[in-house]
């Protein structure tokens, strides 16, 4: 087991998003967190990465309560990308990505040349080594997402959560940073926790899939479990068919009715 | 292979080499000018001399007069520049400076309160120090909020910067009525402490303590301060206490600011000058930002008190109008070529 909530509530704004969620996040797993806009996702992924304390219940990480980690050791336990990043100055995105090297040298003044072997190697792995001198700040949206993956990589953490990592990736960036993270789980054990709103791609790389309905009620499983057409048109608010397409199963939003 | 820039560790020490001999430089053009000038051939006698701390002949005495004012020039320069780098990373904003929370406004009211009242130079430090701390207290307990301990922490410093611009305009509200209604003797002083102004500054050693120390606890949180600068919030996730090293940037920036503001009063422009010009020459990360700026900024201040006391001799000018003068269009230079 790598991360497990229990009798988790969350509450924003007045409302209460997430009631009593019993959720267990075994090693090797990947995990889509699917719901509407408000639904308690990234709260839910904040509250799992230590950001924020939740309401009632715990969060535990090795069936440790987060509370109870050292902030360093916990570093080296998991990543976390945010939604949105706004960088206020001129880093270049070689600094960038070496800063995310700090939980293994808390105590040197500079970095080693294996902390910047690790960095360029996950520049590479998101085809990004090519900007490793520019100042983070002219770089375009996709680009600077992709820089913040890699430095999601070069933290090296066995689990990693992710609030929309293919926000603002053109579609062959979306598709190989997908695959880049199932392989991740299916070979290097990793456990991946991310939130998306592609179906489809969300489906192709999952093994589960946690669905948010907003008001509190909540569903956790197996892919084949939860991914199903009733269920997830129920979540979304919107009908939805599913049709299998050379072995993969293809989501499709029906249109609105024209009134 | 794509070019990847070197790593900073090698460019730290010759940055750090060349920011102290500009530093030298700097003090020994400050000692060689002035109404009579040291000839650079006698030099090396009068430095020896000084530094033996018998000082003989005219050059030495001269040199020895202008180095304690040099000296104090230095270390309020480092203090003001250093308390800008902190002030910068822990609002995530590279147009913060020591003033912006208020701080100096603070030590402003008090200052101008002891001058009103016709009270001694030290009753007017002492009270220029409790003006900067009263705020800097009030500051802490309004806006803890941003500074709160432990992992969970939500939202930037919005609420600090907020309540530090207001606390702010209400001390220099404060200013602004006691210039009012202070007689005509005792204005000309006033306006001089609020310019910025090192001519009676006498030599201390408590600046270069709390300077130093100030320095220490930067270093050692340099790349704390990087974590913050660049992730904000997030940087919790790498292992930062984003509280406590908010609390300390906070508290040893306005202890910084207060003391450079007590022995000169409120000097403009190096605080922000000063931090943007070594990021524009160096780079951001604080481990070389650090101490490139309390080097750059006590040899800015330095030049530009010798440019003060000389440039229209025997008149003294206060030495912030010459760092607003040279500062502003610097800085606008530099802001032009970041946005092409």
């Amino acid at each position: 087991m790598m991360i497990a909530t229990r009798q988790l509530e969350l509450r924003a704004g007045g409302r209460t998003l997430v009631r009593d969620l019993d959720w267990i996040v075994g090693a090797g797993e990947c995990w889509s967190i699917v719901g509407r806009n408000g639904a308690g996702k990234s709260t839910l992924l904040r509250t799992a990465a230590g950001l924020r304390a939740p309401e009632a219940g715990t969060v535990e990480l090795h069936g440790r309560p987060l509370a109870d980690w050292p902030l360093e050791a916990l570093a080296r336990e998991r990543a976390y990308l945010p939604q949105s990043r706004n960088d206020a100055f001129a880093y270049n995105v070689m600094e960038t990505v070496l800063s995310a090297r700090h939980p293994y040298h808390a105590n040197r003044y500079w970095e080693h040349s294996d902390d910047h072997h690790a960095a360029f190697d996950a520049l590479a792995a998101m085809e990004v080594d090519h900007l490793a001198a520019r100042d983070v700040r002219t770089l375009s949206g996709g680009e600077r997402q992709r820089v913040a993956i890699a430095a999601l990589l070069a933290q090296d953490t066995p689990l990693l959560l992710l609030d929309e990592p293919a926000n603002a990736l053109d579609l062959a960036h979306q598709v190989r940073t997908m695959s880049l993270l199932s392989r991740l789980c299916r070979q290097s054990g990793k456990t991946v926790v991310m939130i998306g709103h592609d179906l489809n791609l969300a489906h192709s790389i999952s093994t589960h899939a946690l669905l948010l309905m907003g008001d509190g009620r909540w569903h956790a499983g197996t892919v084949d479990d939860a991914m199903q057409a009733p269920l997830l048109s129920s979540y979304l608010g919107h009908p939805i068919d599913a049709i299998e397409h050379g072995g993969r199963r293809i989501f499709i939003p029906l249109e609105a009715p024209h009134d | 292979m794509h070019p990847v820039p070197p790593p900073l560790r090698q460019r730290a020490t010759p940055i750090i080499a060349f920011l102290l001999w500009a530093a030298l430089a700097s003090l020994l053009v400050a000692g060689m000018s002035g109404s009579i000038a040291v000839a650079p051939s006698d030099l090396p006698d009068a430095v020896a001399q000084v530094l033996r701390g018998r000082p003989e002949s005219l050059a030495a005495s001269l040199l020895e007069l202008r180095a304690g004012r040099a000296l104090m020039a230095f270390v309020t320069g480092g203090a003001l520049a250093l308390a800008g780098v902190m002030m910068q990373a822990l609002l995530r904003n590279p147009l913060a400076d020591p003033y912006v929370l208020g701080i100096s406004a603070g030590a402003s009211v008090g200052a101008l309160f002891a001058l009103l009242l016709m009270c001694a130079a030290a009753t007017v430090d002492g009270a220029a120090m409790g003006g900067a701390v009263t705020v800097a207290l009030l500051l802490y307990l309004l806006a803890r909020r941003d500074m709160r301990s432990g992992a969970a922490v939500e939202g930037g410093t919005s609420m600090l910067l907020l309540t530090g611009v207001i606390m702010s305009s209400a001390s220099m509200a404060l200013v602004t009525l006691m210039l009012s209604i202070a007689p005509e003797g005792r204005l000309r002083n006033m306006v001089f402490w609020m310019i910025g102004d090192l001519a009676g500054a006498p030599l201390r050693i408590l600046p270069w303590l709390v300077l130093g120390a100030a320095l220490a606890y930067a270093l050692r949180n340099a790349r704390a301060m990087n974590l913050l600068a660049l992730h904000a919030e997030a940087a919790a996730t790498l292992g930062v206490r984003v509280g406590a090293v908010r609390k300390g940037l906070f508290f040893v920036s306005a202890v910084l600011t207060a003391s450079a503001v007590t022995s000169a009063g409120a000097i403009g422009f190096v605080g922000l000058i000063v931090p943007h010009a070594c990021r524009f020459a160096f780079g951001p990360d604080h481990r070389v930002l650090v101490p490139a700026a309390v080097l750059g900024g006590g040899s800015l201040l330095v030049l530009c008190d010798t440019v003060a006391r000389t440039v229209v001799a025997p008149t003294q000018l206060p030495v912030g109008a010459i760092t607003a003068l040279i500062g502003a269009p610097v800085f606008l230079y530099q802001l032009h070529r970041l946005h092409k």
